[in-house]
C-alpha cells in the first residue's frame, strides 16, 4: 500500500483501470470456451439453416439454389398437414412434460426421505432414463403390438378393450404410445434435476421451522416451493422445447402415422428434409417452429427472472 | 414425525407401496427386453405374452457378438459418449460459474443465446455442419462427434452447473478470499468439491445423452469404422428384417456401460455434501 503512495496519483489510476478491467473480463473468461464452442458449431450453421428457408435446395439437384423470398412460408400458411402437425405437437409436448414433471416431483419428494433401501431403489428408478431414446421407442411399440406384448391383453382382461388392439394403429389414440413411451423415459430425469435441487437446499432450515412449529405442509410450501422454483422453471422450459423438437421416438414407434395422427412438426421437418430431400421447404418450417418456441422461451425467462427477485 | 404409532406405519405403507410402482413400471420393459433376448426364435411369437419362455438361449448374444459389427460399435460409443461428458461438463462449469457468481453486461443477452442454442430443430443444422466438417476431416470422425455433441449439451449442463453453484452459499468462498484465496483458489477448494453431486449428475446426463444420440451420429459417419451403437441398431433393423431376438440382445448390450456409469455416479448423488458442509 505505501508503495502505490510514493508511486504517485497517474500510476495509482492507471492499476485501478486495470483492476477494474480484470474484474469486468473475469466472467467472461469462465464463460469463453462455451461461448466459442456455440458460436462455431450451433449459431453459425443456424444461420446458414436460415437461409435456406428463403432459398431453394434440392439435395440432389445442382441446379437449385435460387433466391425465392417468402413462396416457402406461403406454402406452410396452405399446408393442411403442417397444421394437423403443429396441433399434434402441442397435445404431445403439454401432455408429455406435464406427466413427466408430477411424477418426476413425486419421485424426487419420495427418495429425499431416507428410508431403508433407498439407494437401489434410487438406482432402479433411474434406470429408464439410461435406455437410448429410441430403444425404448421400439421396446413400448413391442409392449404395445398384440402379437407379443402383454399390454393389449392386459387392456382387455381390465375391461378397456373389447379385442386385444395395437393402439399405435389406431389413429384417435396413436399419440398415446409414443407420451406413454417418453414419459418413462423421461421421468427420471425430471427427478434426478429436483432431487438434487431438494438436497442442495440446507437442512438446517427444515430443522429451525420445525422448532418454530412449522408442519410438513407448511414446510413444503414455504421452504421447497420457493428453494425449488427456479430449477422447475429452467427444467420445464428445455425439457418442453426438447420434447417438441424430438422426432426419434415418433419416428421409429409409428413413423408419423396412421393417417399423420401421430405426426408432430418436428417429425414433418424429418420427413421432408430426408425422404423429400426438400431441404429448403424444411428449413422454412423450421423456422416457423424456432419463432413459437423462441415466444414461448422469452415468457418463461420473464416468469424465472421473476421467481428470483421472489425468492 | 410425531403421529401415532398407527398414522406412522399407515405413513410407511403407503410410501413403499407407491416406491414399488415406481420400481415395477420403470422395470417392467426392461425386463422384458431382457426375456426377448433369451427367447428362442421358434417361441417369440406362441409364448409372446408368457411372462419367462419355457426354454432360453444365449444364441441371440452369441450371433451379435461374433457376427456383427456391435462390438466395434460398442467402442465407438463409448469414446464418444465418455469423451462428450468430460468436455461438457468442463465447459459447462465454466459457463455455469460465471453466470452462478457474477453480475456482468451481457449477462441477459448470453443466457438467452444459449436459450437460443436449444430451441431450433436439429434437422436444419444437418446440411451446413455437413459441409463444415467435410472439409475438417471431421465426417467419418469421432472427433466430429465429439465436438458436436458437446455443442448440443453445454447449455443445458451450463444451467445445471449454474444452479447446483446458486446453491453454495457465496459466505464459504468469500470468506476464503478473505484469508488470501485468489477468486480461481476458492472456485477450485471450496465450490468444486462442494459441488461434486452436481458434476456427478451432468457428467451422467451428458454420458447419456451422447450415448443416444443417432440422428448427426447416422447423417456425418457413413462408414463402419466410426458407426456408434444407436446407428448399428438402425441399420441392423431395416437390413435383416427385424430379428428381433437379436437386436433385443444388442439392445441389452448397448444398455450395459450407461448401466455402470450410472450406478458409478449414484453414490454422488446422494451424498448431502452441501448439508455437511455448512453445518461444520
Amino acid at each position: 500500500m505505501t508503495v502505490a503512495i510514493e508511486q504517485g496519483p497517474a500510476i495509482r489510476l492507471r492499476r485501478a483501470w486495470s483492476n477494474r478491467a480484470m474484474a469486468a473480463a473475469e466472467p467472461w473468461l469462465y464463460a469463453s470456451p462455451a461461448i466459442i464452442l456455440l458460436s462455431a458449431i450451433l449459431l453459425v450453421p443456424l444461420a446458414i439453416g436460415i437461409s435456406y428457408a428463403f432459398r431453394d435446395i434440392q439435395l440432389l439437384d445442382p441446379a437449385s439454389g435460387g433466391y425465392v423470398g417468402l413462396a416457402h412460408f406461403r406454402e406452410i400458411w396452405n399446408d393442411a398437414n403442417f397444421w394437423n402437425a403443429l396441433s399434434n405437437t402441442l397435445q404431445w409436448t403439454i401432455t408429455s412434460v406435464i406427466l413427466q414433471f408430477i411424477f418426476g416431483l413425486i419421485l424426487a419428494i419420495m427418495l429425499n426421505r431416507p428410508f431403508p433401501g433407498r439407494a437401489l431403489v434410487q438406482a432402479l428408478v433411474f434406470l429408464p432414463w439410461a435406455v437410448p431414446a429410441f430403444l425404448s421407442g421400439l421396446n413400448w411399440a413391442w409392449l404395445f403390438n398384440p402379437v407379443v406384448g402383454p399390454i393389449p391383453h392386459w387392456m382387455v382382461a381390465l375391461g378397456l378393450a373389447a379385442a386385444p388392439e395395437n393402439i399405435l394403429s389406431d389413429p384417435s389414440h396413436a399419440l398415446w404410445g409414443p407420451i406413454i413411451a417418453i414419459v418413462w423415459w423421461g421421468v427420471p430425469f425430471f427427478a434426478i434435476t429436483l432431487l438434487a435441487a431438494l438436497q442442495s437446499i440446507p437442512k438446517d432450515i427444515y430443522e429451525a421451522a420445525e422448532i418454530d412449529g412449522a408442519g410438513p405442509l407448511q414446510r413444503f410450501l414455504s421452504i421447497t416451493v420457493p428453494f425449488l422454483a427456479p430449477t422447475i422453471a429452467i427444467t420445464l422450459l428445455l425439457r418442453a422445447v426438447w420434447i417438441s423438437n424430438s422426432a426419434d421416438l415418433i419416428v421409429v414407434m409409428t413413423r408419423g402415422g396412421p393417417a399423420d395422427s401421430t405426426q408432430i412438426v418436428a417429425s414433418y421437418i424429418f420427413t421432408q428434409a430426408f425422404q423429400r430431400l426438400d431441404f429448403g421447404y424444411a428449413s422454412a418450417i423450421a423456422v416457423v417452429l424456432l419463432v413459437i418456441l423462441l415466444v414461448y422461451s422469452a415468457l418463461l425467462i420473464f416468469v424465472r427472472q421473476k421467481l428470483i427477485k421472489a425468492g | 414425525m410425531k403421529g401415532s404409532p398407527l398414522r406412522k406405519t399407515a405413513f410407511w405403507v403407503f410410501h413403499y407401496a407407491v416406491i414399488s410402482l415406481y420400481v415395477i413400471v420403470a422395470l417392467f420393459p426392461l425386463y422384458w427386453l431382457l426375456k426377448v433376448s433369451v427367447t428362442p426364435n421358434n417361441l417369440l411369437y406362441s409364448e409372446g405374452v408368457r411372462m419367462w419362455p419355457s426354454r432360453m438361449t444365449l444364441d441371440h448374444y452369441l450371433s451379435v457378438i461374433r457376427h456383427t459389427e456391435f462390438p466395434l460399435f460398442f467402442r465407438n460409443s463409448v469414446i464418444v459418449a465418455a469423451g462428450t461428458a468430460v468436455f461438457t461438463t468442463l465447459f459447462a462449469a465454466g459457463a455455469g460459474y460465471a453466470f452462478s457468481r457474477f453480475v456482468f453486461r451481457g449477462k441477459f443477452w448470453l443466457i438467452g443465446l444459449m436459450l437460443v442454442t436449444q430451441m431450433f430443430p436439429l434437422v436444419m443444422i444437418i446440411a451446413p455442419i455437413f459441409r463444415m466438417f467435410a472439409p475438417l476431416g471431421l465426417t467419418n470422425s469421432l472427433t466430429g462427434l465429439i465436438i458436436i455433441y458437446t455443442a448440443f449439451n453445454v447449455p443445458f449442463a451450463a444451467f445445471l452447473m449454474q444452479s447446483f453453484f446458486d446453491a453454495i452459499p457465496r459466505e464459504l468462498e468469500e470468506a476464503a478470499m478473505i484469508d488470501g484465496a485468489t477468486r480461481f483458489g476458492a472456485l477450485r477448494q471450496i465450490v468444486l468439491p462442494l459441488t461434486m453431486p452436481g458434476i456427478a449428475a451432468t457428467l451422467g446426463f451428458i454420458f447419456t445423452a451422447a450415448w443416444s444420440e443417432l440422428l448427426f451420429a447416422l447423417m456425418l459417419n457413413s462408414k463402419q469404422d466410426t458407426t456408434t451403437f444407436p446407428v448399428g441398431l438402425l441399420t441392423f433393423v431395416s437390413k435383416f428384417s427385424v430379428d428381433f431376438g437379436q437386436m433385443m440382445a444388442a439392445g441389452v448390450l448397448a444398455l450395459i456401460p450407461v448401466c455402470i456409469f450410472f450406478f458409478l455416479i449414484q453414490r454422488h448423488l446422494v451424498q448431502g455434501l452441501t448439508a455437511g458442509a455448512v453445518k461444520g
